[in-house]
C-alpha cells in the first residue's frame, strides 16, 4: 500500500508487520518517532502479541531486547548517537550471545559537541561489535531493510542494525509502498530461536571463555558474517521475488561499467550522488558510483569487483577517523588490494552540513583532475580553522573551539535550526 | 538445541570438576560417647533411646532402653539419675529429665503390657543367681536373654530386696515393682523364694550350676553404741522400713527422731510422718552440705514438715525417750569434732539409720576370696577370687543404688555368659566424650525443662501415694526432645544443607550421611555448624 | 520466633532439617531431591557465602515454581565461578549478559514469557552487591519502578571480591579493601557513606522487599517463597559472608553472617509496598566485636584498640536495632 508518510512511521509499520513481541523504547533524536509509532501501535491494539517497554536507558533497552531474544522473544529497539554509545557493552554482548535483535539506527553525530544532526559516527563506531549492519539509501529501502533484516538476523542467530540518516530519512515524508501483511509473513517465518531460555531444556548461555576457546569463538562471529555475505544477495533476490523491487543486497553499483572515476558512500547520500553523476555522464565524463549496502560484513570481492577497473575512486565519508580519515575507505582499500588506481578520502556531511549537488560536482571534477588531496574535508571553512588555530596558539586558555567557532560565524547553537 | 560453540554450555557439566583436589583437611562422621550414657551406672544407651522417644515411638525407646536395663518404671522413681548432672544441656538451660522420660517408657510399658522376647535359642548352661533385688534380677534378665537357664534363690519372701524392703512405696508403688520383677521371670527364670543358701558351693554342685551370680544385699543394720535405758525404744531404720511390707505398721509414736544422713535416714523420717508422727527429726553429725543423702530428697522431706539438725550426735537415751545430744563442730579436714555442749530432745522412738553390712555367710566355706572392708572383692569382671563365682550389688565394693546394681547385674551377666563360653567379653572400645565445647548450642531451640508434679503437700505428708507423679505423652515427649544429641548425628541435615559444595549426601531417614569427597573442599563449615559435635577434620594426606 | 510455627522440636527450625518435621514443613534444602541448581563442582573459594546463598535461594525459587524458573545472572564471583567454559554449575535456564544489566535482561526475559503465553515461568535477577547496588543499579531502578514481574536478589559480600576486594556502595564503614586500605588517619572505608538497597527498594514502593542471610535459611527460604507468591517487581537481600575478602575462616562462614544479625549490623526485615512488615528478633545480642574480631578487614580497629571507631559501629547496630525494632518479640509468635 502505498502511503506518503514520514520516515520513521514508515519504518515503524514495516516493524509492525515484522510481529516483534518485546520492543524497548528509549527516546533519542532521531529515532524517536520510531519507537513512538510503534508504541502508539501497541497501545491501540493495532500490534497485538507485543510488550512495549518503556524503558530507563539505552543500556537498559537493549538488555531488555537481550533478555527477551534469549527468551524466544523477537526482539527490537532503536537508537541513535549517544545512546547507541550508551548501550555499547551491550551491542557487543548481544552479537557475543547470538542474538538475532534487530535495531534501528537513526544515524546522527556523537558529541560533544552535542550536535542532533546526521553523519555516520555512531555506527561506524559499533561497526565491529559482531552486528550486520545494513545502510538504507531510502526510507523506501529502510523500510524494506527491516524485514529482511529480521530474517537475516534470524536465520544466522545475529544481531542486525539498518542505518537511517537521521532526519534526512527519519524525519522526510516520503511515498513509500507498505507492504502488506500476508506478504510480510510470508517471506519472515515465526521465530524459531537457535538457543533459547527454556526450563523444559536448561542452558547456560553466556559462559567465560578464556584463552583456551577465545579465538575460536571469535573466529565463528567472523564466519557467521561470512555466512551473511552469501545470504544478503539471495534475501534481497528472494525479497524482490515477493515485493517486486530492489532493496538491500550487499552493494548497488551505479553506471560503473565503464566508469573511470567511481564515488563509493554509505547511505542517504547515495541519492544526491547518482544525481551528479547523471549530470556528468550527460556532459559526457565517464563516471559512476557504487552504494555501500552492508558495511558489516564488508562485501570485499563486490567492492573490488564493482572497482577493479576504475582508474580513481573518491569514497564519502559521513564518520571522520580522528587521526586517520576514513573508516570506510579504509575497506576499499583493502578491497583493492594489489590493484593500482588512486584514492580519495572525502569527508562529508558531519554534524549534519549538507553534501550539496554543487559540492559534489566541483569535487568529482577535482577528482577526476587528480587535484584532490587523498583527504579532504568538504566545505571546510578555512579561514575559520586559521583563525581558531592561531587563535589557540595565542592564548593558553583559549576557551572551547566549538563555542568561539561559533561566535566567528555569527550564530548559536539554537539559532541554527 | 544447537548451542553456539564455548559461550552456551549443558547444565551440570561442573560435574566435571573434582574441586575436591582442592583439599588440606577432610571432615569425618564420628561418634562421640554422651555424657549421660558415661554416667549412667547401669550403662544405658540414653541417647539412644531418647531418639526414639523424640520421635515418639515409645516402644522402640522402650526396647532400647531395656537392652540394658530391665527395670525402667523403677528406675524412673528410684535412680538418682547421674545422667542428668552430667547432662550436657545443664550448661544451656536445664538438664533433659531423663529420668522422668524413663518412667514414662516404664508406665508405658506396663500399660501396653509389651513383653521382653525371649532368647531365640539355649545355651545348656545353667546359672544361679543368689538374691532378688535389683542386681540379681538384672543379672538373670540378661543371662537369660543370652540363652542361660538361670535360677534365682531369694531368701525373703518376696522378690525385689532393697526396693521393696528399703524404699518406702511413696517412692516406689508396689505394683509396679512386682509387674516389672513378672516380666523378668515370665521369660522363664525359675525364682525360688524362702530360701536362704547358706553354703554356696553345696548349692552350685547340688544344682548342677555351671556358675553363680551373688547378689544378697546388704541387710544387717549397722549399730551404734548409744547408752540406753530399758524401756527406751530404740528401731535401725531398715527393720522400720521392712516393717512397711508387713501387715503390722511399726509403732514409732508421735515424736520420731531419726539418726543418720543418708537416704535411708530421709526414707525413714518422711515414713514416720506418714504412719502420723507430729514430729520427725533427723539428727546428724555434720551439715547439709556433707550429707550424703540427696539434695531433692531433702528438699522434699523438710517440704512434708521433716526436721533436721544438723551438727548433733546422739549420747544417750534415757528410759522416757529423753534424748541427750551433743553440738558439734566442723574440724580443718571437715570432720566433726564434739563441742561439750549437750541439749535434750524428747522422743517417743529413735531410729537408727546408720548404714547396713552383708551377711556373707555363704561364702564360709569358699576359697581364694578377698574378703575386705566386709565386702567381696572382686576383679573388673565382677568375678570373685573363685573361678564361676561372681558377685555385685551391695555385697561388692561400689555406691549402693538400685542403679549401681542394675549396672552390676548386667555387666556380670555378659562376663559370666563370656566365661561360660570359654573367652572373656570385651566392651566395644568408648569414644570419646561429647564434650559441651564441641557442640554448636545455637541451633537448639530455647525449652525448659518439663517439671514433673509434685503431689499436693498435705496429701502427700498423710499417704503413701507417690509423691512425684509421671510425665504425659505430651510433657514426656516434649522433655526426650530436649536432648542435644551430643556426639553423635540426629539428622538434624545441617552438614547436607551448609555445604557450599553439594558434597554432602544424604542417604535417608536413619542412614546419616555419606561426604562427597569429589567435591569437598574442606571448608569445615558442615563441622562448625554441626549442632551436636559428630564431625571432625582430620589432615589430609598425600 | 516469628519464623517457629512449629512446635518445638528439638532444634526448632534452626537447623537445616529436623527429621521430626513433616516432609512439607522442612526446608527446601533438607530435601533429598532438592534441585541443587547450583551444582558441585563449581569453583567458589572454600566456604563461599555466595555459592551457599545462591543455592538456597535459588533451590527455593525452583520448589516455588515447580521448575519453572529462569534466572539471569551479573558478572561477578557468582556467574565466573560457575560458568567457565567448557562447565557450568548450573542446572537451570540461566543466562549471564553483562556486569550491570541483569535486572533489564530479566525484565526482557519475563517480557518474553508473558508474551509468549508462558507466565508461569518465572524469573529471577541476581548479582552481587557491585552489580546491584552500583554498576547494576540504574537498571535495577528501572525495573522497580517498571514493577517487572522479576525477583532481584542480591548477594552482599559488601565489595567486589571477583577483582580483588575493591570497595562498593555496600562496604561497611572502616572495612579494609584493596581502594579502603586500612592506612591513615581513617583506615578503612570511610564512615557515613554506602548505601542501603533494600531501602531504597523501598522507596519504588515494589509489592516486596526482603533481607535475609545464609545464616538463618528457614527465614531465607521463607522469603524467598514468599517473593515467588507475588506478582511484579520484588528484591531480596542476602548477607553472604565472603572468606577471602573479609578475611574470616571459611569454616565460619555462617557463624560470622549470625553474629552480623544478632549484633545488630545486618538487621533482617520485610516490606510490603514500601511498608515494613516483618522484622525477625535478635535471638541473643551481641557486641559488634563479636563480629568483628572473626575479620581480618577490621584487625585494625582491634591492633590499636580503636575504641572511638568501634563505639561508631556500635551505634548503627544499636540504631538498626531501634529502627527496626529487633529485640522486640513479634506480636503473633
Amino acid at each position: 500500500m502505498l502511503k506518503q508518510i514520514e520516515g520513521s512511521r514508515a519504518v515503524a509499520e514495516a516493524i509492525a508487520r515484522c510481529r516483534p513481541e518485546v520492543i524497548c523504547a528509549y527516546p533519542i533524536t532521531p529515532q524517536t518517532h520510531i519507537v513512538e509509532g510503534l508504541g502508539e501501535m501497541v497501545k491501540s491494539g493495532e500490534l497485538a502479541n507485543c510488550e512495549f517497554i518503556n524503558v530507563e536507558s539505552e543500556f537498559a533497552a537493549l538488555s531488555v531486547a537481550i533478555g527477551a531474544s534469549a527468551a524466544g522473544a523477537r526482539a527490537y529497539t532503536a537508537t541513535a548517537s549517544q545512546g547507541l554509545l550508551f548501550m555499547a557493552e551491550a551491542v557487543y554482548n548481544a552479537a557475543g550471545l547470538g542474538l538475532p535483535i534487530v535495531m534501528t539506527i537513526g544515524n546522527r553525530a556523537i558529541g560533544a559537541p552535542i550536535n542532533i544532526w546526521n553523519d555516520h559516527s555512531d555506527s561506524m563506531s559499533m561497526r565491529d561489535a559482531g552486528w550486520i549492519q545494513l545502510y538504507a539509501a531510502t526510507n523506501q529501502e529502510a523500510l524494506d531493510l527491516h524485514i529482511q533484516a529480521f530474517r537475516l538476523a534470524e536465520e544466522l542467530s545475529c544481531p542486525v542494525m539498518v542505518c537511517m540518516d537521521g532526519f534526512i530519512l527519519t524525519h522526510a515524508y516520503e511515498r513509500v509502498d507498505v507492504p502488506a501483511q500476508d506478504d510480510v509473513d510470508a517471506f519472515l517465518p515465526s521465530f524459531e530461536p537457535r538457543q533459547v531460555l527454556d526450563p523444559a531444556e536448561p542452558v547456560s548461555m553466556g559462559a567465560m571463555v578464556g584463552p583456551e576457546a577465545f579465538t575460536e569463538v571469535r573466529y565463528l562471529a567472523h564466519h557467521k558474517q561470512l555466512r551473511a555475505l552469501e545470504l544478503i544477495p539471495k534475501l534481497s533476490a528472494a525479497f524482490q521475488a515477493r515485493f517486486g523491487r530492489s532493496s538491500g543486497s550487499l552493494v548497488k553499483p551505479y553506471r560503473t561499467e565503464d566508469a573511470e572515476t567511481i564515488v563509493v558512500a554509505l547511505g542517504s547520500v547515495n541519492g544526491t550522488i547518482q544525481e551528479v553523476v547523471d549530470e556528468m555522464r550527460d556532459a559526457g565524463v565517464k563516471i559512476g558510483s557504487l552504494a555501500i549496502c552492508s558495511f558489516r560484513p564488508f562485501p570485499l570481492e563486490q567492492v573490488r569487483d564493482a572497482l577493479r577497473h576504475a582508474k580513481r575512486v573518491v569514497v564519502i565519508e559521513k564518520c571522520l577517523a580522528v587521526g586517520l580519515g576514513g573508516i570506510v575507505s579504509d575497506g576499499v582499500r583493502n578491497a583493492l588490494s594489489g590493484i593500482v588506481l588512486r584514492g580519495y578520502t572525502v569527508i562529508a556531511g558531519l554534524g549534519g552540513r549538507a553534501i550539496t549537488r554543487a559540492a559534489l560536482r566541483q569535487l568529482f571534477r577535482d577528482a577526476g583532475n587528480d587535484v584532490l588531496e587523498q583527504l579532504t574535508f568538504l566545505d571546510l571553512d578555512e579561514g575559520l580553522i586559521q583563525y581558531e588555530l592561531e587563535r589557540e596558539a595565542q592564548a593558553r586558555r583559549s576557551g572551547p573551539t566549538a563555542e568561539a567557532i561559533l561566535r566567528r560565524v555569527g550564530t548559536v547553537a539554537s539559532q541554527v535550526a | 538445541m544447537d548451542k553456539p560453540f564455548a559461550i552456551t554450555l549443558d547444565v551440570g557439566s561442573s560435574l566435571a570438576n573434582k574441586t575436591g583436589s582442592w583439599r588440606t583437611s577432610r571432615p569425618v562422621y564420628v561418634d562421640r560417647l554422651p555424657p549421660c550414657n558415661h554416667a549412667c551406672p547401669a550403662g544405658e544407651n540414653i541417647q539412644s533411646w531418647l531418639y526414639h522417644a523424640e520421635a515418639g515411638d515409645y516402644e522402640a525407646a522402650w526396647r532400647v532402653l531395656t537392652l540394658d536395663n530391665p527395670l525402667p518404671a523403677i528406675m524412673g522413681r528410684v535412680c538418682y539419675h547421674p545422667c542428668e548432672t552430667a547432662c550436657n544441656r545443664g550448661k544451656l538451660d536445664e538438664s533433659v529429665g531423663i529420668n522422668s522420660v524413663e518412667r514414662f517408657l516404664g508406665d508405658e510399658a506396663l500399660k501396653l503390657a509389651w513383653r521382653f522376647e525371649p532368647p531365640v535359642r539355649d545355651s545348656g548352661k545353667r546359672v544361679l543367681v543368689v538374691g532378688a533385688g535389683p542386681s540379681g534380677l538384672a543379672a538373670a534378665y540378661h543371662l537369660r536373654l543370652l540363652g542361660h537357664a538361670v535360677t534365682i534363690i531369694e531368701a525373703g519372701p518376696l522378690a525385689g530386696g532393697m526396693m521393696r524392703f528399703g524404699i518406702p512405696k511413696y517412692r516406689l508403688p508396689r505394683d509396679v515393682l512386682d509387674a516389672e520383677i513378672q516380666r523378668i521371670l515370665d521369660l522363664g527364670i525359675e525364682l525360688q523364694l524362702n530360701r536362704k543358701v547358706s553354703n554356696i558351693l553345696d548349692t552350685m554342685h547340688s544344682g548342677a550350676f555351671d556358675a553363680a551370680f551373688l547378689a544378697v544385699g546388704a541387710h544387717i543394720a549397722k549399730r551404734a553404741y548409744i547408752p540406753a535405758g530399758s524401756t527406751a525404744r530404740m528401731l535401725d531404720a531398715i527393720s522400720v522400713l521392712r516393717g512397711m511390707e508387713g501387715e503390722d505398721k511399726p509403732l514409732l509414736g508421735r515424736r520420731v527422731v531419726v539418726y543418720g544422713g543418708g537416704n535411708t535416714a530421709l526414707d525413714v523420717a518422711r515414713t514416720a510422718k506418714r504412719l502420723g508422727a507430729s514430729d520427725a527429726i533427723i539428727v546428724y553429725r555434720r551439715t547439709r552440705e556433707k550429707m550424703p543423702a540427696h539434695d531433692f530428697e531433702v528438699e522434699e522431706a523438710l517440704q512434708e514438715g521433716v526436721l533436721i539438725k544438723w551438727l548433733s550426735t546422739i549420747r544417750n537415751m534415757a528410759d522416757e525417750g529423753t534424748l541427750t545430744v551433743e553440738k558439734m563442730r566442723l574440724d580443718d579436714q571437715g570432720f566433726p569434732q564434739p563441742t561439750g555442749e549437750f541439749e535434750t530432745l524428747e522422743t517417743d522412738s529413735l531410729v537408727l539409720a546408720l548404714g547396713q553390712d552383708v551377711d556373707l555367710s555363704l561364702l564360709d566355706d569358699v576359697p581364694d576370696l578377698v574378703i575386705e572392708h566386709g565386702v567381696v572383692q572382686v576383679a573388673s569382671n565382677m568375678m570373685t577370687g573363685h573361678a564361676g563365682i561372681f558377685a555385685g550389688g551391695d555385697m561388692v565394693p561400689s555406691e549402693r543404688t538400685v542403679t549401681v546394681a542394675v549396672g552390676h547385674g548386667k555387666k556380670a551377666a555378659r562376663h559370666i555368659d563370656a566365661w561360660l563360653r570359654g573367652g572373656r567379653y570385651a566392651p566395644p572400645p568408648a569414644h570419646k566424650l561429647a564434650a559441651f565445647e564441641s557442640l554448636n548450642a545455637w541451633y537448639y531451640a530455647d525449652a525448659p525443662k518439663t517439671t514433673q508434679p509434685v503431689l499436693d503437700l498435705a496429701r502427700r505428708a498423710s499417704t503413701f501415694d507417690e509423691v512425684v507423679r509421671g510425665l504425659d505423652e505430651s510433657t514426656a515427649l516434649f522433655e526426650a526432645r530436649r536432648c542435644l544429641s551430643c556426639g553423635n548425628c540426629f539428622e538434624c541435615d545441617n552438614c547436607y544443607g551448609v555445604c557450599p559444595d553439594n558434597a554432602v549426601i544424604k542417604l535417608g531417614p536413619g542412614k546419616r550421611f555419606e561426604f562427597n569427597y569429589d567435591y569437598c573442599k574442606g571448608c569445615g563449615i558442615c563441622v562448625a555448624e554441626c549442632p551436636c559435635g559428630a564431625i571432625e577434620m582430620i589432615p589430609e594426606t598425600i | 520466633m516469628e519464623m517457629q510455627t512449629v512446635k518445638f522440636y528439638q532444634t526448632g527450625t534452626f537447623t537445616v532439617g529436623n527429621r521430626l518435621l513433616a516432609e512439607d514443613e522442612r526446608s527446601v534444602q533438607a530435601n533429598m531431591h532438592r534441585t541443587n541448581s547450583l551444582n558441585s563442582g563449581h569453583r567458589a573459594c572454600q566456604g563461599c557465602g555466595e555459592a551457599l546463598g545462591a543455592r538456597y535461594a535459588i533451590d527455593a525459587a525452583m520448589r516455588s515454581t515447580s521448575g519453572e524458573l529462569i534466572a539471569v545472572n551479573a558478572t561477578g564471583c557468582l556467574e565466573v565461578f560457575s560458568t567457565p567454559y567448557p562447565e557450568t554449575s548450573w542446572k537451570i535456564p540461566w543466562i549471564h549478559s553483562l556486569f550491570g544489566n541483569a535486572a533489564a535482561v530479566a525484565s526482557g526475559v519475563a517480557a518474553a514469557m508473558r508474551v509468549r503465553g508462558r507466565s508461569a515461568v518465572r524469573v529471577v535477577a541476581q548479582g552481587g552487591d557491585g552489580g546491584t547496588t552500583d554498576i547494576g543499579f540504574g537498571c535495577l531502578s528501572g525495573m522497580f519502578e517498571r514493577n517487572d514481574d522479576v525477583l532481584y536478589i542480591c548477594y552482599d559480600n559488601e565489595a567486589y571480591m571477583n577483582t580483588g576486594v575493591q570497595r562498593s556502595s555496600a562496604t561497611p564503614p572502616a572495612a579494609r579493601t584493596a581502594t579502603t586500605p586500612a592506612l591513615g588517619r581513617e583506615p578503612g572505608n570511610v564512615f557515613g557513606t554506602g548505601k542501603n538497597v533494600p531501602l531504597i527498594a523501598m522507596a519504588h514502593s515494589i509489592p516486596y522487599v526482603a533481607t535475609a542471610s545464609v545464616a538463618n535459611l528457614r527465614d531465607l527460604e521463607r522469603k524467598v517463597a514468599k517473593a515467588m507468591t507475588i506478582s511484579g517487581a520484588r528484591y531480596v537481600h542476602i548477607h553472604v559472608p565472603c572468606p577471602l575478602g573479609w578475611g574470616s575462616l571459611p569454616a565460619d562462614t555462617i557463624k560470622v553472617a549470625r553474629l552480623a544479625v544478632e549484633s545488630g549490623l545486618f538487621p533482617l526485615f520485610e516490606a510490603e509496598h514500601g511498608e515494613i512488615t516483618g522484622r525477625t528478633p535478635i535471638r541473643r545480642k551481641v557486641p559488634v566485636t563479636d563480629y568483628l574480631r572473626l575479620q581480618k578487614r577490621f584487625a585494625h580497629l582491634f591492633n590499636v584498640a580503636d575504641e572511638p571507631r568501634i563505639a561508631r559501629i556500635q551505634a548503627i547496630a544499636d540504631r538498626n536495632i531501634a529502627k527496626f525494632g529487633l529485640l522486640e518479640t513479634p506480636a503473633h509468635g
